[in-house]
């Protein structure tokens, strides 16, 4: 008994090195669904290691501000926590002074859709070779729950005491407008198919996006009702729709009505990338 | 990839050209920006070169994308800049701050404009020197260095790369409308000269498990750095951090880290600081020793040259008229405002703007000599008999304004 014990302790989780686990433990709430995100991004690039696809000392990871934009603070990579609004330039940047690495943004919705969607429509429109992952838990977390441009319509929040007035951003439906290669959404109860997403995006070149739907038992799921981090999962499983290729039009979400949230793998498609145009045109001059 | 990214020679150029040419002569190989009169021609010139040495230059969505990129683009291990005018560094302020946390080396290239907000886009002030030390929030310090020629937009651009490697800072080169747009020759000395001037990345020797992004050795103010892609796992952030560079919320860590960050640059302003001091024969002096005068005119970039004609009516007058012209801007030579304040009657600041770098100066004269402010809003050019009456009233011969706000 004693033995095993020692053992137990001596045996080290296999994720453990893609983690800083001196930093251990975090800051995110119980049943908030970003740590079940940073599993599945381990779990994708150990994967990948195994199979001779990928190095880990050639990701780097970029946040932003909030929940979500503490994950690079957390991942043993070269990771960059950047300012509000800010991760996915910083990785544009990354990736065009090193075309060698391969640049993941791992933020929240407030953080890449609200102070960064500029920067968000415009990487897409150029096609740069990186990564976003975003976590959707539809409202600011860190900050105290006010509302988000993914709040749904009616729902509450610390700046909408009486039921958001504002239309929301349908994500996976923006992104593809704006010219992603690769848009997915899964849910965080979704971990193995949202890790199998994440390592076509590791591997695909150009602008990918990933949305993971998160639940915020703090403060969305508390103010609105819904239950605990736990029922907040059974919901997922109960209404989620895994569809091949949906329309992102359809993708509108709403965790507080009964209606299928839509999941999968929007759009999978082939774009020159800003990299390659670049060096055409360099070739060129 | 075809041209030299240094092609020696005597050229015609106007002064954003010349800024595109320093940096790239510097080794700047990433550019992001955005277009803004009168700094456009910067990054035009940078497009149509960088592709032929190899860089990259990019037209961001607005400034703020700009200088955050080029603060990515520097942890990939390259040399970057941007280029803008006011409300363009208005928006890049928070990036700024940034680059001041993780200790990015950078440059931007302010080309002044008249203000605030819209301005006068196509017309010149000097209206950002105060921005350009105090725009982003928080305690911090930085360096600004200011030319008055195309000539010096080309040799200022090595020394602004040169002071962003050695200080882990972001360095504002604070240019303006007439610098940028005024077309002069611009010598380009052969490459192996230029290379002999150039400060590169000091990256540590350790290996990754030794390696703190944020420690220093004893003597030491700057960290060596990494890029990402080399096995080293850095972590930075904008939030306090440790010398790991992790997030550390307390008293203690951000009393440690911003009284570094500060201090490498306060601490070492003498060693940063460049001007050039002229005693009243016209006679370019080394030491504030040297200055026996009744006046010293104080000026930086442009006003360096447009104090010129008056400077000389005055001496015709019979003042003794000493000059003072900042090369950096900051940190501020205030040692040499203090020893000058026992060496004349007064201070006259010419700057085009409604009074800023005048505070600084009257703050070190410490009331040992009269502060008078040449000052000017923007867009046109001085009066030659107003500045010659401000010089006047800095050495006391004339009435007419003796305090910083009061005149012109």
């Amino acid at each position: 008994m004693k033995q095993n014990r020692k053992k137990a302790r001596n045996k080290r989780h296999p994720l453990e090195k893609y983690l800083r686990m001196e930093r251990i433990p975090h800051i995110w709430c119980p049943g908030c669904g970003i740590g079940t995100v940073i599993n599945a991004f381990c779990t994708a690039v150990m994967e990948l290691e195994a199979e001779g696809k990928i190095e880990q000392k050639k990701i780097a990871v970029v946040s932003g501000i909030g929940c979500s934009g503490r994950a690079a603070g957390y991942l043993r990579f070269d990771s960059f926590h950047t300012t509000h609004g800010g991760a996915l330039p910083f990785a544009a940047g990354l990736k065009l002074a090193n075309p060698e690495l391969t640049v993941v943004v791992i933020s929240g919705d407030g953080d890449i859709v609200a102070i960064g969607g500029n920067h968000l429509i415009h990487a897409a429109r150029r096609n740069v070779d990186f990564n976003v992952i975003c976590i959707n838990n539809f409202i600011y977390g860190m900050t105290g729950g006010q509302v988000a441009p993914t709040t749904p319509l009616g729902a509450r929040s610390s700046t909408t005491p009486y039921g958001n007035y504002e239309i929301p951003f349908n994500l996976p439906h923006l992104a593809a407008s704006a010219g992603a290669v690769y848009v997915a959404r899964w849910t965080t109860l979704h971990a193995r198919r949202l890790k199998d997403s994440m390592k076509e995006a590791l591997l695909k070149r150009g602008f990918c996006f990933i949305e993971a739907i998160s639940p915020c038992p703090t403060v969305f799921i508390r103010r609105n009702r819904l239950g605990s981090g736990i029922e907040v999962m059974r919901m997922f499983a109960k209404r989620a729709v895994v569809e091949k290729n949906p329309d992102p039009n359809r993708a509108d979400i709403d965790l507080r009505r009964d209606e299928p949230i839509i999941c999968g793998k929007f759009v999978d498609i082939e774009r020159p990338n800003f990299l390659d145009l670049l060096a055409q045109q360099a070739r060129r001059s | 990839m075809s041209e030299p990214a240094v092609a020696p020679g005597e050229y015609f150029w106007q002064g954003d050209i010349a800024v595109a040419e320093g940096a790239i002569a510097a080794g700047c190989r990433f550019f992001a920006g955005y277009p803004i009169t009168p700094a456009s021609e910067v990054a035009e010139r940078i497009a149509a070169r960088m592709p032929l040495v190899g860089g990259v230059a990019v037209q961001m969505e607005n400034e703020i994308a700009s200088v955050i990129a080029i603060i990515g683009a520097c942890w990939g291990g390259k040399k970057a800049m941007t280029a803008t005018s006011g409300p363009g560094l208005s928006l890049m302020q928070e990036g700024i701050g940034l680059a001041v946390m993780m200790e990015a080396p950078c440059v931007i290239v302010d080309v002044q404009r008249g203000g605030p907000s819209t301005g006068l886009p196509t017309m010149w002030s000097q209206a950002d020197v105060m921005q350009a030390r105090w725009g982003s929030h928080g305690d911090y310090e930085l360096i600004a260095i200011a030319p008055s020629s195309p000539q010096e937009a080309f040799d200022f651009m090595i020394d602004a790369f040169n002071y962003a490697e050695l200080w882990r800072v972001p360095v504002i080169v604070l240019t303006d409308g007439i610098v940028g747009h005024m077309t002069e020759k611009v010598v380009v000395p052969p490459p192996d000269e230029i290379a002999k001037r150039i400060v590169e990345r000091r990256y540590t020797t350790l290996p990754p498990e030794e390696y703190l992004p944020y420690h220093l050795d004893d003597g030491e103010w700057v960290p060596p750095m990494v890029k990402a892609g080399d096995g080293y796992f850095i972590h930075t952030t904008g939030l306090t951090h440790d010398e790991r560079g992790y997030p550390d919320m307390s008293a203690e860590a951000q009393d440690w880290l911003v009284r570094r960050l500060v201090n490498k640059i306060r601490k070492n302003a003498e060693k940063i600081c460049r001007y050039e001091l002229f005693a009243p024969t016209g006679e370019k002096v080394n030491s504030t020793n040297e200055i026996d005068a009744d006046v010293c005119v104080v000026t930086f970039g442009v006003t360096s040259r447009l104090a010129v004609p008056a400077m000389v009516e005055a001496t015709k007058r019979g003042l003794r008229v000493a000059h003072l012209r900042l090369v950096t801007v900051w940190p501020f030579p205030e040692w040499v405002i203090r020893d000058l304040a026992q060496r004349v009657a007064g201070f006259c600041v010419v700057e085009m703007n409604l009074g800023q770098l005048v505070y600084e100066v009257e703050r070190c004269a410490g009331g040992k000599a009269r502060t008078v402010l040449c000052g000017h809003a923007g867009g046109g050019l001085y009066k030659l008999d107003s500045m010659l009456e401000a010089i006047m009233s800095a050495a006391g011969v004339a009435t007419k304004g003796d305090t910083p706000c009061a005149q012109l």
